[in-house]
C-alpha cells in the first residue's frame, strides 16, 4: 500500500519546477512503509471535477470565533480542579545582589501556608536555548533584576501566599547595577552571569560576506548612520497563568498559557529531572502572545514542583507587573549602517553593527543576535555585507522574542537609511527599491534562499492605492506619506535543540461517523492555527469544518510540533495535515474506488462526497465512504510530518535566518504632524503583504491589520523604559511603569483606516502555496512612520518610538534629525569568512576551509561539531 | 492579580454619621465614593485604610439641581454630568467629565471623587513591591521624593480633570463636619501645593455638594493633553471661562491642570486680556506667562520638556476657541483637544 505522487502532477503553480519546485530532497512523498518526511510542496486540496479548492481561500468564520467571543474558551486561569491551592513567587525588590541567606520559618508557620520553595530545591539550570541554560526557577545565589524569583509560598488561597511571602527573610548583599549596554561594556565586573564571551557581553558575533571595503570603495556614495529602537513588550491581555496536577496514576500534567509546549515539556523534564514520559504539557488557548510566552517559565517549574511535592493540584497567576517581570520582548537595540551605493542608487555594499541591552538572562538572545543581522540581504540585491552584533546583559527583565524577533530593529534603520539614500540622491524611494529587489529563486550574500518574492506586487499594490506618484513630496506641509518594505520567515529552517527530527506532525483519526479526529502540538494563540489546521484537512478531504474535531497544544494527545513562534505554524503544521489528509484521503479513495468499481486516481473529495470525476453524481457520502475504507483496511488513522529543507548556509551563524520561504511586506503611511508640538497623527495605511495564499482570507486580514496596529503602537509610544535612581543614594533600578495604565499601548482612537491587499503568488514551499502572515506586516510600520515625518515636516527622527517629543526635539534642532549619538566601540571577534555565491562561495566558512579540509583527510576523518551553534528562533 | 487588604465597610445614610465616623476613627478611616480612584490605591498599597466610609447611602448625594446655577451632590457620576447638556457658560465642565478614564469608570467615578482624586507621580502610583525597590518615597512609607531627590516637599501632580474645569467656572464647594456643621469654599481654595497635602478638607469634612454659578454670557472650554484618545490621566489640562463685552474681554478664568500640586489659577497672566481685544500678540502674551507658572516634573507620561513646551500652544488654542476661532483650522494636536468632546 503506497502511493507516489511527484510535485508538479495537478498544480498550475508547480509547472516550473525550479522556479517552485520542492526541495532538492526530493519532494514529498507518500509512503507510509518507509515513513517519509514532508519537506513542503502540497497543492492536492480536495479539488472537484472542476479543479476548485474546497474551502481554501474562502471567507469562513474562524473555527474557535464563538467560543472567543462569547467567552466559553478556557484559558489556563479558567481552570480549577478539586483540592487546588494557589502559588505566588516572592520576587527581588534588588536588580543585582547575592543571596545570602532565606529564612520562611514564619512563613511556614502561617496557618494555611503548605509548602515555601527556594533555590535550593531547584539546582538545575534551564533555558530556551541549549548554549544559554543560564535561569533556575528560584534564584540560588543571586538575583539580577528586579523582580527575580526567590522563593515560592503555596497556601490554601491567594491572599494566604501574600502574606507569607511578606514573613520570608531574604538577606541580600547588593552588587553594583550594570543599566544599560554602554555600563555592560565599561564594567566588566561584577559579571552578571559567569558565563558568555566576556565581562558582561553575552554573545559578539561578527560575519563577513565578501570584501565589503571593496564594495565602499565602488560605491560613488556612502552613507553613515545610527540608528536607536528602544524596547518594548507583547503586552498580551492574558496574563501568564499555569496550574499543574498529578493524575491518578501519578503522572504530571502541567496545563499552562504557552506558545511553546514541547520546550516546556523537555524544559520541566530537565530541570525536575523526571523521565519526559511522565510528563504532559497542555498548552490551553493564549490569549495573546506575540513571542511573550515562547520560553519555558520560572513559574511553570515551580507550579510543577510544587504539585509533585504535594499531590494537589497547583495554580499560579500572574499579576500583570509581574508579565512586565517575564518580558522577553523586543531587545533596545543600537544601530549603525554604513551602505555603499552608485549614483543610480544601486547598493553595492552594507556593513551593520548591533548592539543590544539582552537584560538578565539569555533567552532567545543569541539567536537574536544573529536575527538583527539575517534579513537585510532578502529585499535588496546586496552584493557584499558585513554583519556584526553583540548582545550585554544588565540588570532587567530579560529581552527575548516579539513579533519579528530581533528583525524589526534593523529593518528600521534600513528602510528609514534607504529613504535618505533616496533623498539625497534625487530618487523616488519606490523606484529605488523596485531597481534592485533580490530576484526569485536565488541565493543571497549570506546564503538564504529565496524561492517566491512578491515585494514588486506590494511596493505597486501600496503606490497605487495610496496615490504614491502624485502625493508623495507635493503634500501640504505638514503631511506627508513614508514608504517602507520587509520581509520575514515562514518558520525558522532549525530547531531550537540540535536534532534531525520533523518539527511538525499532525495525526488523523478517522471513523464510520465520518467525523475526522485531527491532533497536533500547534498552539493556538490568537493567530489561528487551529483553523488553519482545519483549514488543510477540510480542503484534502472535501468536508466541512464542521467534520473536524481538534486536539492541539496537548504532548499527550498529539505529534510534537515545536510551537507557535517564527511564524512556522500555517507553513509546517499544514504541510504536515496535507501529508496525513493525503494519506487518509488514499486509503478512502483506494476503498471506494473498489466499491464504484472505477480507477482511483479518477476518485474525486468535495462537497462532503467522494466520487467519480467523471459522474459525479456517482460516489458516496464521506461518511459511508469512511464506512467503506474501514472495513477494507480496519480501524482508520493516518500521521504527516513536515522538516524544512536542509539551508546552503553551512558557517556557524547560518543556523540563524534559513527559512523555507519568506513573506514579503510593503507599505505607505500617511502622517500628519503638528509643527508647534512635534504631535503626530496617523491617518492611513497601505499595506501590501505576499502571503503567497491566503488559506482563509478573513484570518489573514486580522493577522495583517494586527500586525500595523501592534507596530503602530511601537512606532509611536511603546516603551520599556527603566529608571536609574541617582547613584549616589541608592543602586534601583526599577521599570518605569509596569502596568497597562502607564505602559502606553494604541487604543481604538489612535487606530488609522488600514487598508489591505493581499499579494497571492502561491510558493511551493508552502501548504497549497502559503507563506506567514503572523509577523512581517508590523516590520515596515515603524520606518513607514518615520519617512512619513520627514515628507510631513522634513525632519529625520532615528530613533522609535516616534514620538512627539522626539520629533519635536527634531524640529528644534538646527539639522532637523533626532537619534542616537556616535555608535559606540565594541571589540569585535575575528569574523566568520563567507564568499557570496557569486565569487564561488559554497556557504561556508573560508577561514575552516583548511582546517576542514585537512580534519576529512586524517585518518579518523569526520566532521567537526556544531551542535553548540544556536538553532532557529 | 492584585487583592484589596481587608478593612470595615461602613456605609451610613447621612453626611454628618460619615464625619462621625472620621472624627472617632481618625487616619484609619478614608471616604469611597465610585471607588475608581481608592481601590486601586489600597491594592497597590499606598493607603491602607481599616475602615472605609462608603457614601453610596448619603442621602441627596447623587442629586443635582439647576436653577441659579447648577449644584450637583457630590456622588452624581462623570458619565451623568458628560451626558447632561451644559448650561451657559458651564461646558468646561462637561467636556472635563467626559474626558476622565474610560466609559466604564466614568459610570462609577463621582463629580467629589475626581475633585478630591490623590495626586499622583510615577514613583508613588506603584504596587508595594516595586516602591520597596526604591526604598519607598515621602508621600508613602519613604523619606525621599524620588523627582527630585532633594525637594523637601511631594511634587505628586495634582491630575483631576474637573477641578480645573470647576475652578474657571467659580465653584464653590460644599464640606460638612458633624461638630462644626457646614461651610462653603471656593474651589481653587480648597487645595495647597503639595503633593501630599493636596487638600484642606479637615480630617472629620465630608465633601457634599459643588455648586457651579450662573454663567449667563461667558462661554468655556477644557481642554486635556494625554498620550491616548482615552483611558490616560492629564498631563496638562487647560480650562478657561471668558465672558466678552463687545469685542473685548470683560472676564477670563485661566486654570492650568496637572503641571503642579494643585491646579494653577492664572489670575495675572488672564488679567492681560481683561479690557483688552484678545489680539494673537496678546494671547501669545498670556500663553507666555501660563508656561512660566507650569512646574512639570518628571514624573508621568512625556518628558517635562516636551509638556512645557506644549503649555503655550494649549492656551493660545484655548483662548482662540473662546474668542471665536474654529479649531477645525488648528494644527492636528490642538484640533484634537478642541474636538475631543463633541459640542
Amino acid at each position: 500500500m503506497s502511493t507516489t505522487k511527484k510535485p508538479g502532477s495537478k498544480s498550475d503553480f508547480f509547472k516550473d519546477p525550479v522556479k517552485h519546485g520542492a526541495s532538492s530532497d526530493g519532494g514529498y512523498a507518500v509512503n507510509l512503509a518507509e515513513g517519509d518526511i514532508s519537506t513542503g510542496g502540497h497543492d492536492t486540496g480536495g479539488r472537484g471535477p472542476g479543479g476548485e479548492f474546497n474551502s481554501v481561500g474562502k471567507a469562513r468564520r474562524r473555527v474557535d470565533a464563538r467560543a472567543k467571543v462569547t467567552g466559553g474558551t478556557r484559558f489556563a486561569d479558567d481552570l480549577a480542579l478539586p483540592r487546588m491551592v494557589a502559588g505566588r513567587l516572592l520576587r527581588s525588590h534588588l536588580p543585582h545582589a547575592l543571596v545570602k541567606s532565606i529564612d520562611a520559618s514564619k512563613a511556614k508557620a502561617l496557618p494555611g501556608v503548605h509548602l515555601v520553595l527556594t533555590g535550593a530545591d531547584f539546582p538545575i539550570t534551564y533555558g530556551i536555548l541549549p548554549v544559554s541554560m543560564d535561569e533556575h526557577p528560584l534564584a540560588r545565589d543571586k538575583v539580577r533584576h528586579v523582580g527575580d524569583p526567590v522563593a515560592a509560598v503555596i497556601a490554601a488561597d491567594e491572599d494566604t501566599c501574600t502574606k507569607a511571602l511578606e514573613l520570608i527573610e531574604v538577606e541580600y548583599e547588593q552588587l553594583e547595577t550594570i543599566a544599560d549596554p554602554h555600563e555592560a561594556l565599561a564594567t566588566p565586573e561584577p559579571r552578571i552571569h559567569d558565563y558568555g564571551d566576556h565581562g558582561n557581553v553575552h554573545k559578539a558575533v561578527s560575519l563577513e560576506f565578501g570584501d565589503v571595503e571593496a564594495g565602499m570603495a565602488e560605491a560613488d556614495r556612502v552613507f553613515e548612520h545610527s540608528f536607536f529602537f528602544e524596547g518594548n513588550t507583547h503586552l498580551p491581555l492574558e496574563q501568564h497563568a499555569s496550574v499543574a496536577a498529578l493524575d491518578e496514576n501519578g503522572l504530571l500534567t502541567l496545563w499552562s498559557s504557552t506558545q511553546t509546549p514541547h520546550y516546556v515539556h523537555k524544559a520541566l523534564a530537565r530541570s525536575l529531572d523526571m523521565d519526559p514520559a511522565r510528563i504532559r504539557v497542555v498548552a490551553c488557548p493564549n490569549g495573546g502572545g506575540f513571542g511573550g510566552k515562547s520560553d519555558p517559565f520560572n513559574h511553570e517549574i515551580v507550579a510543577a514542583k510544587a504539585a509533585l511535592i504535594l499531590g494537589r493540584p497547583v495554580k499560579f497567576s500572574l499579576n500583570r507587573e509581574e508579565v512586565f517581570y517575564c518580558h522577553r520582548g523586543r531587545h533596545p537595540v543600537e544601530m549603525k549602517f554604513r551602505t555603499g551605493v552608485k549614483k543610480d542608487g544601486t547598493i553595492t555594499s552594507m556593513d551593520l553593527q548591533t548592539l543590544l541591552d539582552g537584560g538578565a538572562f539569555g533567552s532567545y538572545g543569541v539567536a537574536s543576535t544573529f536575527y538583527t543581522g539575517a534579513l537585510q540581504t532578502v529585499t535588496y540585491e546586496i552584493p557584499r555585507y558585513r554583519f556584526r552584533g553583540c548582545r550585554t546583559f544588565t540588570n532587567k527583565p530579560a529581552c527575548g522574542p516579539k513579533r519579528g524577533h530581533g528583525t524589526p530593529q534593523p529593518r528600521f534603520g534600513q528602510e528609514v537609511q534607504l529613504d535618505i539614500i533616496a533623498h539625497e540622491l534625487g530618487i523616488d524611494p519606490a523606484e529605488l527599491r523596485l531597481q534592485q529587489l533580490v530576484k526569485e529563486d536565488s541565493l543571497t550574500a549570506n546564503f538564504l534562499k529565496v524561492r517566491t518574492i512578491g515585494l514588486r506586487r506590494c511596493i505597486e499594490a501600496v503606490v497605487k492605492e495610496s496615490g504614491w506618484k502624485e502625493r508623495h513630496g507635493k503634500l501640504p506641509r505638514g503631511r506627508g506619506l513614508g514608504l517602507a518594505c520587509s520581509s520575514y520567515l515562514s518558520g525558522a529552517g532549525l530547531p531550537i535543540y540540535w536534532n534531525h527530527l520533523p518539527h511538525s506532525g499532525v495525526a488523523l483519526k478517522l471513523d464510520r461517523s465520518g467525523h475526522v479526529l485531527a491532533t497536533c502540538g500547534a498552539t493556538e494563540i490568537g493567530q489561528g492555527s487551529d483553523d488553519v489546521l482545519v483549514n488543510c484537512v477540510a480542503e484534502v478531504l472535501g468536508i466541512d469544518a464542521d467534520d473536524i474535531r481538534i486536539r492541539t497544544g496537548d504532548t499527550d494527545l498529539g505529534p510534537v510540533d515545536l510551537g507557535s513562534y517564527s511564524s512556522r505554524v500555517t507553513l509546517m503544521m499544514g504541510n504536515a495535515a496535507i501529508q496525513a489528509a493525503e494519506r487518509a484521503r488514499d486509503l478512502i479513495a483506494t476503498a471506494v474506488a473498489k466499491k464504484l468499481e472505477i480507477p482511483k486516481a479518477r476518485v474525486g473529495f468535495a462537497g462532503r462526497r467522494v466520487f467519480d470525476c467523471e459522474d459525479p453524481e456517482k460516489g458516496l457520502t464521506f461518511a459511508e465512504a469512511c464506512i467503506a475504507a474501514e472495513g477494507l483496511w480496519g480501524t482508520l488513522g493516518t500521521v504527516g510530518s513536515y522538516k524544512p529543507p536542509a539551508s546552503p548556509a553551512r558557517f556557524k551563524g547560518g543556523g540563524v535566518g534559513p527559512s523555507p520561504t519568506y513573506s514579503y511586506t510593503a507599505c505607505v503611511l500617511e502622517a500628519e504632524v503638528c509643527e508647534e508640538t512635534g504631535w503626530v497623527t496617523v491617518h492611513d495605511v497601505w499595506i501590501g503583504h505576499d502571503i503567497g495564499r491566503a488559506l482563509n482570507p478573513v484570518l489573514a486580514r486580522g493577522q495583517v491589520e494586527g500586525g500595523v496596529y501592534m507596530g503602530l503602537g511601537e512606532a509611536l509610544m511603546e516603551e520599556m523604559v527603566y529608571r536609574r535612581l541617582p547613584k549616589r543614594f541608592s543602586q534601583a533600578l526599577v521599570h518605569r511603569h509596569p502596568s497597562l495604565l502607564e505602559y502606553k499601548s494604541p487604543t481604538f482612537h489612535e487606530m488609522p483606516r488600514v487598508h489591505t491587499t493581499l499579494i497571492e503568488d502561491p510558493d511551493g514551499a508552502g501548504p497549497f502555496g502559503a507563506k506567514e502572515v503572523g509577523q512581517g506586516p508590523l516590520l515596515p510600520i515603524m520606518p513607514a512612520l518615520s519617512n512619513a515625518v520627514f515628507d510631513a515636516v522634513g525632519v529625520r527622527v532615528r530613533q522609535v518610538p516616534i514620538s512627539p517629543q522626539a520629533i519635536y526635539k527634531a524640529l528644534q534642532s538646527e539639522s532637523k534629525d533626532h537619534g542616537p549619538g556616535e555608535f559606540p566601540e565594541i571589540d569585535w571577534p575575528e569574523p566568520v569568512i563567507v564568499k557570496p555565491p557569486w565569487e564561488g562561495g559554497d556557504g561556508r566558512d573560508e577561514r575552516k576551509k583548511d582546517s576542514y579540509v585537512a580534519r576529512m583527510a586524517r585518518p579518523e576523518g569526520g566532521r567537526g561539531s556544531e551542535t553548540a551553534e544556536p538553532k532557529g528562533d | 492579580m492584585m487583592r484589596l487588604p481587608e478593612f470595615d465597610y461602613r456605609a451610613p445614610d447621612s453626611a454628618e454619621e460619615v464625619s462621625r465616623i472620621l472624627a472617632g476613627e481618625g487616619p484609619r478611616a478614608m471616604i469611597v465614593a465610585g471607588g475608581t480612584d481608592l481601590w486601586p490605591n489600597m491594592k497597590r498599597k499606598h493607603q491602607q485604610p481599616k475602615v472605609v466610609v462608603a457614601l453610596r447611602k448619603v442621602k441627596g448625594l447623587r442629586e443635582s439641581a439647576n436653577g441659579a446655577g447648577l449644584s450637583l451632590g457630590a456622588g452624581v457620576t462623570l458619565n451623568e454630568i458628560a451626558a447632561a447638556p451644559s448650561a451657559e457658560g458651564h461646558d468646561a465642565l462637561r467636556r472635563a467629565a467626559a474626558q476622565v478614564a474610560t466609559p466604564l469608570l466614568r459610570n462609577a467615578a463621582t463629580i467629589g471623587g475626581n475633585v478630591c482624586l490623590d495626586t499622583r507621580c510615577t514613583y508613588y502610583d506603584q504596587n508595594e513591591e516595586w516602591r520597596r525597590s526604591i526604598d519607598f518615597c515621602m508621600k508613602a512609607e519613604g523619606e525621599r521624593c524620588w523627582v527630585a531627590p532633594s525637594s523637601p516637599k511631594c511634587l505628586a501632580i495634582s491630575s483631576t480633570d474637573c477641578a480645573p474645569a470647576l475652578i474657571a467656572l467659580g465653584a464653590e464647594v460644599d464640606l460638612v463636619s458633624a461638630a462644626e456643621g457646614e461651610r462653603s469654599v471656593a474651589l481653587e481654595d480648597l487645595y495647597k501645593n503639595d503633593g501630599i497635602f493636596y487638600l484642606k478638607r479637615k480630617p472629620d469634612e465630608v465633601l457634599t455638594t459643588v455648586r457651579v454659578p450662573a454663567l449667563t454670557g461667558w462661554r468655556s472650554t477644557y481642554w486635556k493633553l494625554r498620550r491616548r484618545g482615552s483611558i490616560d490621566f492629564p498631563v496638562l489640562g487647560v480650562a478657561a471661562a471668558m465672558k466678552m463685552s463687545g469685542d473685548s474681554v470683560e472676564e477670563l478664568r485661566l486654570v492650568l491642570g496637572a503641571v503642579s500640586s494643585r491646579p494653577i489659577l492664572a489670575t495675572d497672566a488672564a488679567g492681560k486680556l481683561i479690557g483688552q481685544v484678545p489680539t494673537d500678540e496678546l494671547i501669545a502674551e498670556v500663553a507666555e506667562d501660563c508656561a512660566k507658572l507650569a512646574k512639570p516634573m518628571d514624573n508621568s507620561d512625556f518628558t517635562l520638556y516636551w509638556r512645557k513646551a506644549v503649555v503655550q500652544p494649549y492656551v493660545r488654542g484655548v483662548l482662540k476657541q473662546l474668542r471665536g476661532d474654529d479649531p477645525e483650522g488648528f494644527s492636528t494636536l490642538l484640533r484634537r483637544a478642541a474636538l475631543a468632546v463633541p459640542s
